[in-house]
């Protein structure tokens, strides 16, 4: 299928960034990533651990993956949410995991019209500002985890 | 007062679809700014305190600014120690409607180019004061800016395009149409397709020129559109233009195409 193709694009992708192929199919068979010199203990593209739901609620309301701006998650008892994008409630219901992902990773691919950035993009992009040049919006961890989180929505 | 709105808007889309004619921005007609309804003020969208606050000048803030801008103008400066006022005269008439033209070709340039209101008063000070120019964000070029402007409030914004000023839009328009930045919007996402719809907390305008030079709480000063063109791209976290460059003059002309027949507000007052 298509949408699988480019998931498993994407991660080769990101193991070429690295510079080492093995190490994400490493982290993602459940490893600890070999260290590197001068390296953050957990590079924004690894994966170290399963999604977790509580870190990715921590994404979602904070201000790397700022989600709040667009959707409303009556769950988190925010003061403000934004409703450019669908609320949330109830998304773990909707989508499945897999669909989840797709959404965050390049919304783009399944609607090219929507404002939804794509999460996990770093090319095709124009103008990108400097401090943010190269770099996906949410690390692969990240996203992993936000899809836990939004799974719990139901 | 309505057959003027209509005429203008009826105006701008002709405009519009000239561009889309001439063609190499298949999108800009696709989403005709005018396509839906009369433009919306941004001092529709703010809340009722900033509107009051805009509403009465001895509140405003921006008021201080045109101030400023007024003793400027009495000011002698240059070589030729002249002032504003010894041309102009009373800006009270001289500059009325003025600012409402702007952007607009400079005749005057060897080779015609686009200004705004900023590159007119640096002309000015070249050509006629023999003073050095003002930097772009300056406080002087925004407090004569903001002067200037301000004979123009309550005057319905106008815009002639010209042979000239026809590739100008059309590269305006463009830049409003195209996705930029790490987060891939265009200025069209925003505010075309969701303007009145909240992001966080605010509500998101149609994007439209006619309060500016503006005070904005979140500057606690006034400021021009570029710096809120610098804004929105760091928004977006896209690399900005420079302040003055062609590119923000291009898109400029394009807000101003938008914002045919809304009344200049300057200074409006925004969060």
């Amino acid at each position: 299928m298509k949408n699988s193709n480019h998931l498993r694009i994407s991660l080769s992708e990101n193991a070429e960034r690295m510079g080492a192929v093995g190490v994400t199919l490493l982290a993602l068979a459940g490893c600890a990533a070999p260290a590197r010199p001068n390296a953050p203990a957990s590079p924004p593209d690894a994966i170290t651990t399963p999604g977790d739901p509580s870190r990715g609620r921590d994404v979602v309301m904070g201000r790397d993956g700022n989600c709040l701006l667009c959707h409303a998650i009556p769950e988190t008892g925010a003061r403000f949410m934004g409703d450019l994008g669908p609320p949330l409630a109830g998304a773990g219901a909707r989508l499945s995991a897999a669909q989840l992902r797709m959404r965050l990773i390049d919304p783009q691919r399944s609607n090219p019209d929507t404002i939804m950035p794509a999460y996990a993009r770093i090319d095709g992009l124009t103008r990108v500002g400097k401090a943010w040049r190269g770099k996906p919006i949410l690390g692969a961890q990240q996203i992993e985890d936000v899809v836990a989180y939004l799974g719990t929505l139901r | 007062m309505n057959a003027n709105f209509s005429t203008f808007a009826r105006a701008a889309l002709y405009v519009v679809a000239g561009l889309g004619c001439l063609g190499n921005s298949p999108s800009a007609t696709s989403a005709s700014p005018m396509s839906n309804a009369l433009p919306k003020s941004g001092s529709t969208y703010a809340s009722a305190e900033i509107r009051a606050l805009q509403a009465d000048d001895a509140s405003n803030p921006g008021m201080l600014w045109v101030a400023d801008g007024q003793a400027l103008w009495n000011e002698v400066a240059g070589s030729q120690a002249k002032s504003c006022a010894q041309c102009h005269v009373v800006a009270a008439t001289s500059m009325k409607g003025v600012a409402t033209r702007y952007p607009q070709i400079d005749k005057h340039a060897t080779v015609p180019t686009l200004i705004n209101l900023e590159g007119r008063v640096n002309f000015c000070r070249i050509r006629h004061q023999a003073a050095p120019t003002l930097a772009y964000e300056s406080p002087a070029l925004l407090a004569l800016t903001a002067y200037v402007t301000h004979q123009s409030r309550g005057l319905v914004r106008r815009l002639t395009i010209d042979d000239e000023s026809r590739a100008y839009l059309q590269r305006g328009a463009a830049l409003y149409q195209q996705r930029m930045g790490q987060m891939n919007l265009a200025c069209t996402h925003c505010h075309d397709q969701n303007a009145g719809k909240t992001l966080l907390a605010e509500k998101i305008s149609e994007g439209h020129p006619n309060g500016y030079p503006i005070y904005r709480l979140e500057w606690q000063g006034v400021g021009s559109l570029h710096r809120r063109f610098r804004s929105c791209f760091a928004g977006v976290r896209a690399e900005p233009f420079a302040p003055g460059s062609d590119e923000y003059l291009a898109l400029e002309l394009y807000l101003a195409l938008r914002a045919v027949g809304l009344a200049v507000e300057t200074p409006a007052v925004r969060r």
